[in-house]
């Protein structure tokens, strides 16, 4: 985790940049500042890496001060993307990716595996470009090849000064999809720096919204698109964004809060009777804490309604997707859309059952939303 | 066409001391042009990171630069007494601003996003000069040394007149004795050198250009 505790920063003109900073960004997690130019997010991520000293205040690696790291060796163990790509012109791919594993004196079989592993991951052939120059390369070939030059050395800490903001709006979108799946494997603790509000909202775990170098609000996309703090936060945000969102239901308006559900230990015939009364072919299942366990459907009873002795447990499949009652609809229909699947499984963080989101449900919350297309069509 | 015939003749009759003296010149080249880019570069180096010392640098290497050659390689002479070791520090001395001048623009063009990345990566002040900002100034420091390069083959045949070699002998000795084709011999040839020089140094700043 890093923390940031009463920073100041003045600088030597007497230009206050930075005014009583205190930031929390959470492990594992994408933290974004964000706001016009000028605010002070970029003044605040180089603090990070200590490229800019605070004139006042803490910043700790969990728990740890590091003004007491020396510099070279902190910036080594933080990754580092900037806005304008930076790789070395004059280095090979390879040599450019193996940058700092080299300065930390890694064995060259070492850092060769790594640079493979690495190409591999954002989909670059090793063989096609381990060799080739940067400028033989697309612009959005060059920032994968920046992203994954500071993943390099597995630094815990990522920091991302507008890494994509000089791309054309396809490659950006591809990177931003990238970084996102990247992130759920790698669990970077990342800090992001952006003036695109669309960019935030698609990578952060945390929006930070700073102004005049004060933090305005801190808090989800969800948070700062639901409650925007002032005008500030509306207008950057802008109408057409908060519009969307005031009326795009959630998931808990519009799902099932009633599924058919059965409890692990009961037998098969017990779960056939129960699909026929309610005239479902899937049952949702839910141990006694209402503990949601997995699912049964009515072609695996089928399959193993003559053996006695199973039960419900036996045969259930878990589920590999589940979301939660606050996940506004449209991303619920995304995500069901590129699952492939027909429902999904609405739980508490404590993992209890509340409701099943369903193609059927949604239909019925459209029904209920847009009465008057009915009738414009009838006409 | 008896001129010619008459040059083409005295090369021939006379291709040993001829080389010989082509040797020395290149030698003094050489040396001169060896000693500017051990001490230039540091120079420059130190012009490009520190903005209080790079205009008094600068401006000494510039004031050195326009002293006429003759005058300077007197003034040498002074100090070092006659021979090839004058010949050499003045060589040296001509090579000094086109050295120090191109590594501090060189270094100075290094784009700061560049530097920023480097810094930001983990490479302390003297990684950052070796693996990254001399590399890719290293086109501009080659464009100095080929400026270098020709000016020294040329102000190299002023050598005799300080108790050194070289193809000046050639051409002082055929002022001295009134043989032209001594004068022919010496100047053709210092100029193919200067040509071969630019082509040779041309070639390889093109190799080394990051396109």
């Amino acid at each position: 985790m890093i923390k940031l505790e009463g920073i100041n920063k003045t600088f030597d003109d007497g230009y206050e940049a930075l005014k009583d900073i205190n930031l929390h960004c959470n492990s594992g997690e994408i933290t974004v500042l964000i706001g016009p130019s000028g605010c002070g997010k970029t003044t605040t991520m180089k603090l990070i890496n200590r490229l800019i000293n605070q004139s006042e205040g803490k910043i700790y690696f969990d728990g740890e001060d590091i003004s007491d790291i020396n510099p070279v060796e902190l910036r080594r163990s933080v990754g580092y993307v900037i806005q304008h790509v930076g790789l070395f012109p004059h280095m090979t791919i390879e040599k450019n990716i193996g940058v700092v594993p080299k300065l930390l004196k890694w064995e060259d079989d070492r850092i060769k595996t790594r640079v493979n592993e690495l190409l591999n991951m954002v989909g670059l052939d090793p063989e096609t470009y381990r060799q080739r120059y940067p400028s033989e390369l697309s612009g959005g070939q060059q920032q994968r090849i920046g992203v994954i030059r500071a993943l390099a050395a597995e630094p815990p800490i990522i920091l991302m000064d507008e890494p994509f903001s000089a791309l054309d709006p396809i490659s950006r979108e591809q990177l931003q999809d990238e970084l996102v799946r990247l992130q759920k494997n790698i669990q970077k603790t990342i800090v992001f720096v952006t003036h695109d509000m669309d960019e935030a909202l698609k990578i952060a775990d945390q929006i930070v919204l700073m102004k005049d170098g004060v933090i305005v609000q801190q808090g989800t996309p969800e948070e700062i698109l639901r409650y925007p703090a002032n005008d500030f936060v509306e207008d950057f945000i802008g109408q057409k964004r908060l519009k969307q969102v005031q009326d795009i239901p959630t998931v808990g308006e519009v799902m099932n809060e009633k599924p058919v559900t059965i409890s692990p230990t009961r037998g098969l015939a017990e779960a056939m009777k129960v699909m026929e009364n309610k005239r479902v072919d899937t049952l949702i299942v839910v141990d006694n804490d209402n503990q949601l366990t997995g699912y049964i459907t009515v072609y695996d009873v089928t399959q193993a309604f003559d053996n006695v002795d199973q039960h419900v447990k036996d045969i259930m499949h878990t589920f590999q997707h589940t979301i939660n009652a606050d996940m506004l609809l449209s991303n619920a229909i995304r995500m069901m859309n590129n699952l492939q699947t027909p429902y999904l499984p609405v739980v508490k963080d404590d993992g209890s059952l509340v409701g099943v989101l369903t193609r059927g449900s949604i239909v019925g919350y459209i029904g209920t939303a847009y009465p008057s297309v009915k009738e414009a069509v009838v006409n | 066409m008896d001129s010619l015939a008459s040059f083409f003749n005295y090369i021939i009759d006379n291709w040993l001391l001829l080389l010989t003296l082509t040797w020395e010149h290149i030698a003094m080249v050489i040396l001169g042009l060896s000693l500017a880019l051990l001490i230039g570069i540091p120079l420059g180096v130190l012009s490009a990171k520190n903005e209080k010392l790079a205009p008094v640098i600068l401006a000494t290497v510039n004031i050195i630069q326009v002293f006429p050659s003759i005058a300077l390689l007197g003034i040498l002479m002074i100090f070092f007494g006659l021979g090839f070791k004058t010949v050499v520090v003045g060589l040296f001395l001509y090579s000094l601003l086109p050295i120090v001048r191109n590594t501090y623009v060189g270094l100075r063009e290094v784009n700061g996003n560049i530097n920023q990345a480097g810094t930001g990566l983990g490479m302390n002040a003297f990684q950052l000069l070796f693996k990254v900002q001399l590399p890719l100034s290293a086109p501009f420091l080659l464009a100095g040394v080929r400026v270098a390069a020709v000016i020294a083959v040329a102000v190299a045949t002023l050598a005799p007149f300080i108790g050194g070699e070289g193809l000046g002998r050639s051409i002082l000795d055929g002022i001295n004795s009134r043989q032209p084709v001594k004068i022919y011999s010496g100047a053709v040839i210092s100029a193919l050198l200067a040509i071969i020089a630019d082509l040779t140094l041309g070639r390889a700043q093109k190799k080394i250009t990051i396109k």
